[in-house]
């Protein structure tokens, strides 16, 4: 068991191989070439570097990126004459705007893929990887999902908002900003939350699964009493609206403390309960440290304590945490290798920028990623992708596989015959930097630190002796077709898996 | 997950046998493990209220997307309104030309002539429908019907009910193959707390590709799977053990599933889409896979313009394969503990629109094939003058038929699965 705590590493032990771990987990890896580059930096640089994201230059994301109209309510004008037309029955005419609705609804479903292709790509192409990362995090923490929101811009402009904050402040930044974004207001029915029939949805979740945790430190009332403080918080448009007249302007009592209080006050009322930083921690822990199952050891309590305490003292800011945990002792604990399993986006993309394949095609990944059990805005539910061992069993383990194995060849089910010719992907560049060392075996240098490099362990030595064997069989050369055929058993094994 | 002690396999016992099991695990794939030792899935002490209800039973549910035209399906030619909405499209009376197929004992309502199938299982007692099925403020779009009822939740955001029902039965050690899904994606009514399930197109797709590019890539491959240094203790807390064992349990799953597959089943089935997922069905049932719950989906039933045809085509498929399926299970003497229930997100609007078609409407009856079904109509057809907004009332929620489904037949309580007291009559017969 671990002994490790949050103190400062050692600057001098941050090497190549927890240069990549820091890659692997605060990013989606990388090549060979960039691990090495980070690795030069020093821990304390390579840490600035990457949660400083800001400060890298990036192409940024326009408003008008998508299309913000294919969803927008009806005119006035037009609602009138639906009305009309369902008073006096004219079937004609309801049929009209029943094929216009579905014609809208084919349109944003659309848009939907081509948004979720594109975020896909920038987490394949972006300087920013923890940005990334953490947009992904928050948008499984905030968990969306596109169906009852039925509004694509809406989505797209909730992920610009994990994007924007996803470093920022926890409760200033995204807990007051999530329940005022569109999306979230949609899918948790506050719309509908109003003086005369309060809709519960938003309140219960914001304790249950956005701050407090299940059950941790409030009761059914405070549940009730939070959804009349959210009454009147809606949308307009694309733009959050707070509806005096639907606000229940009465006093409410919460944590056993009565006011008149707004929804702001609610947050804050909630971020005042000595388990909101817990929940918090335990979740970025989970994401990015280790993701097993079972209760937490007395090392990593002690942990999630000091986490806790960071982020209350920083005033909810989530950097210092983040800061503090990348450059932790316990963050490059030999147990903390390879103890997440990663995500279907995290496999995708990290196989793309480690060994740097091309990205195929990003409509067919994405719908991978769905088979592998993580469609990019649709969540399984509110509650988010549970991660970890939920992953995997024994039919997206072969989609796993096979996904990778498409990556490297470009070659799906669909298409027969092989044709590894055309496989356009060269695998040199992983091993270039052993070559011309004399006096070593390069078989087996360059059998070792593929596995390493790819299966985030140390390699096991009978796997080691198996594929220097069968190396040797094929002539003892790692040319181009042996790499691949390497590479295609690598990502199979089981530690391919971890992160 | 909640661990109960008189679990065969709970953590708990696991750990206790840990020596002799430890060795097993090793080398052996829970998988085999199971099966070697004759266990059936380890779903406790469940046992049906019902009396007749096997121990080893098994749920294979048909969904039927798009939203299937109930009232074109179950007919009620007895009704005047039937035929003043659907001039073009109303199927005729018993006895005319291509009219319906009359249901014995049932007065005015028959089955659509493509349903013969279907009828005849009805007339040998092992098949019956429930009417009127539905959910209260009806939503039309198919996602989001979909949604609900695969959630059995009225928003449609929780997860799968027989997920649920999984995460509610198996304790302990996740069953790798409790649910089998036909289809790239497994559905959401599948998908619980604790795992996936499993899922895959066609049973050849279930492997890895690899030895495709280069069939010498198998003894390399193969070995990998069988490399063993895994315990159930060390699995506990590390990652890696977790997926050396699942990669030889997929190992093994996809050659047990692909050999059960390849082998010639004992009828004949039809050349169709759901025929051809039904039959892998069947040879898994026959191969005895460890499974409780199979799912298979029909899609094409959104017939918004020139219904008849294509409708008719689609019920035909319907009804041979749910009978070839029997009569499969039949010749292998499996028919007493396998019953499949068929449900669509929503039946259509009870007028018929201005391309000789129908559009979204609400309730809709589901089907029902099994030894222990009630057989023949339950439930009453909804009327059909007194209609919300020209659409059908449901008289049967669909919770109320999932409650059945769980407590008679899989034989859990359905209470915490559906989030509420739904359980009313019985679909299955008296003992």
């Amino acid at each position: 068991m671990s002994t490790t705590s949050l103190k400062k590493i050692n600057p001098r032990t941050f090497d190549y191989w927890k240069a990549q771990h820091l890659l692997n987990r605060a990013g989606f890896g990388g090549k060979p070439a960039q691990v090495l580059a980070l690795r030069n930096r020093g821990s304390e640089d390579a840490v600035d570097y990457l949660l400083d994201f800001k400060k890298v230059k990036e192409e940024p994301v326009r408003a008008d990126q998508f299309d913000s109209s294919i969803m927008q309510p009806r005119s006035e004008a037009d609602r009138r004459s639906f009305r009309q037309a369902r008073q006096s029955g004219n079937e004609a005419a309801l049929e009209r705007y029943r094929t216009m609705r579905q014609d809208r609804q084919r349109a944003d479903r659309r848009q939907m893929a081509t948004i979720q292709d594109w975020w896909l790509e920038r987490m394949i192409e972006t300087p920013r990887p923890l940005q990334e990362k953490l947009t992904l995090f928050w948008h499984g923490h905030f968990a969306t999902g596109y169906r009852p929101v039925e509004d694509s811009y809406h989505m797209f402009l909730q992920n610009q908002f994990f994007r924007e904050h996803g470093a920022g402040n926890f409760k200033d930044d995204l807990v007051q900003g999530i329940i005022r974004n569109p999306a979230m207001i949609k899918y948790l029915n506050n719309n509908q939350n109003n003086r005369d029939s309060p809709n519960e949805n938003l309140a219960r979740e914001l304790m249950e699964l956005f701050t407090l945790g299940e059950g941790q430190g409030y009761t059914e009332d405070d549940i009730k009493e939070g959804a009349r403080t959210l009454t009147g918080y809606t949308f307009r448009d694309d733009e959050f609206q707070f509806n005096a007249r639907n606000h229940d302007e009465n006093s409410k009592r919460i944590f056993g403390r009565g006011g008149n209080w707004n929804g702001d006050d609610f947050v804050e009322l909630i971020f005042s309960r000595p388990s909101a930083s817990r929940f918090i921690c335990e979740k970025l822990y989970r994401y990015f440290v280790n993701d097993a199952p079972g209760g937490f050891t007395k090392a990593q309590e002690s942990v999630l304590r000091k986490m806790s305490k960071t982020l209350v003292q920083s005033k909810w800011e989530l950097k210092p945490v983040l800061r503090q945990l990348f450059l932790s002792e316990h963050f490059y604990d030999e147990e903390n290798h390879g103890a997440c399993i990663k995500s279907p986006t995290q496999l995708v993309v990290q196989c793309i920028r480690s060994l740097h394949t091309p990205a195929r095609n990003l409509r067919k990944l994405n719908e991978a990623c769905g088979f592998m059990g993580q469609s990019l805005f649709n969540p399984p539910s509110v509650k988010g992708w549970e991660g970890g061992r939920k992953w995997i069993n024994t039919s997206t383990l072969f989609i796993r596989q096979n996904t990778a194995l498409y990556l490297l060849t470009g070659r799906d089910e669909q298409a027969r015959p092989w044709d590894v010719a055309k496989a356009d992907f060269s695998a040199r560049h992983l091993v270039e930097h052993l070559d011309g060392i004399s006096g070593r075996d390069t078989v087996r240098d360059g059998v070792v630190y593929l596995l390493r490099f790819a299966h985030s362990v140390p390699p096991d030595e009978d796997r080691v002796q198996q594929w220097v064997a069968y190396v040797n069989e094929r002539g003892g050369r790692l040319d181009e077709p042996t790499l691949l055929n390497l590479l295609a058993l690598i990502t199979a094994a089981p530690e391919y898996q971890l992160c | 997950m909640t661990e109960h002690n008189e679990h065969p396999w709970s953590r708990r016992l696991f750990l206790q046998q840990g020596v002799t099991l430890a060795s097993l695990a090793a080398t052996t794939p829970l998988f085999i493990e199971r099966s070697a030792r004759g266990v059936m899935l380890p779903l406790g002490s469940l046992v049906s209220s019902q009396a007749g209800v096997p121990e080893d039973r098994v749920l294979v549910v048909v969904q039927l997307g798009g939203g299937n035209d109930g009232l074109n399906t179950v007919v009620p030619y007895g009704s005047d309104d039937y035929y003043r909405l659907r001039p073009q499209l109303a199927i005729q009376a018993p006895g005319r030309d291509n009219g319906a197929l009359a249901i014995d004992g049932s007065d005015g309502i028959g089955l659509n002539p493509a349903m013969g199938g279907f009828k005849e299982l009805m007339d040998e007692g092992v098949a019956g429908i429930v009417q009127g099925v539905g959910y209260p403020n009806p939503n039309r779009s198919h996602f989001s019907s979909m949604d609900i009822w695969h959630t059995a939740d009225p928003d449609g955001k929780n997860n799968g009910w027989i997920g649920r029902y999984f995460d509610n039965t198996c304790s302990g050690t996740p069953n790798p193959e409790a649910g089998v899904a036909i289809g790239r994606q497994a559905p959401l009514a599948m998908q619980g707390e604790s795992q996936l399930p499993v899922s895959f197109e066609r049973a050849e797709l279930f492997r890895w590709m690899g030895t495709d590019m280069d069939p010498k890539l198998e003894d390399p491959y193969e070995q990998i799977a069988r490399t063993n240094h895994v315990g159930p203790v060390e699995e506990d807390r590390s990652q890696n053990a977790f997926l050396k064992r699942t990669t030889l349990d997929a190992r093994v799953s996809s050659d047990k599933v692909r050999k059960a597959v390849a082998r010639s089943p004992l009828v004949t089935y039809p050349n169709s889409n759901l025929a051809g997922q039904l039959r892998m069905v069947g040879a898994m049932i026959r191969a005895e896979l460890p499974t409780r719950v199979y799912y298979v989906t029909l899609g094409g039933f959104d017939t918004h313009a020139n219904q008849a045809g294509q409708h008719a085509r689609l019920l035909e498929q319907v009804g041979n394969a749910l009978n070839a399926f029997y009569r499969d299970l039949q010749a292998q003497g499996n028919n007493g503990r396998v019953m499949t229930m068929v449900f669509s997100e929503f039946g259509r609007r009870v007028a018929q629109n201005g391309s000789s078609g129908t559009d979204h409407g609400t309730a809709a009856p589901m089907y029902f094939v099994g030894d222990m079904v009630r057989p023949g109509l339950m439930g009453t057809h909804p009327s059909l003058t007194r209609l919300d907004e020209g659409d059908l009332i449901h008289n049967a929620d669909f919770r109320t038929i999932y409650a059945s489904v769980l407590e008679d037949w899989m034989g859990t309580n359905s209470n915490t699965i559906l989030g509420g007291k739904w359980k009313t009559e019985s679909l299955l017969r008296e003992g």
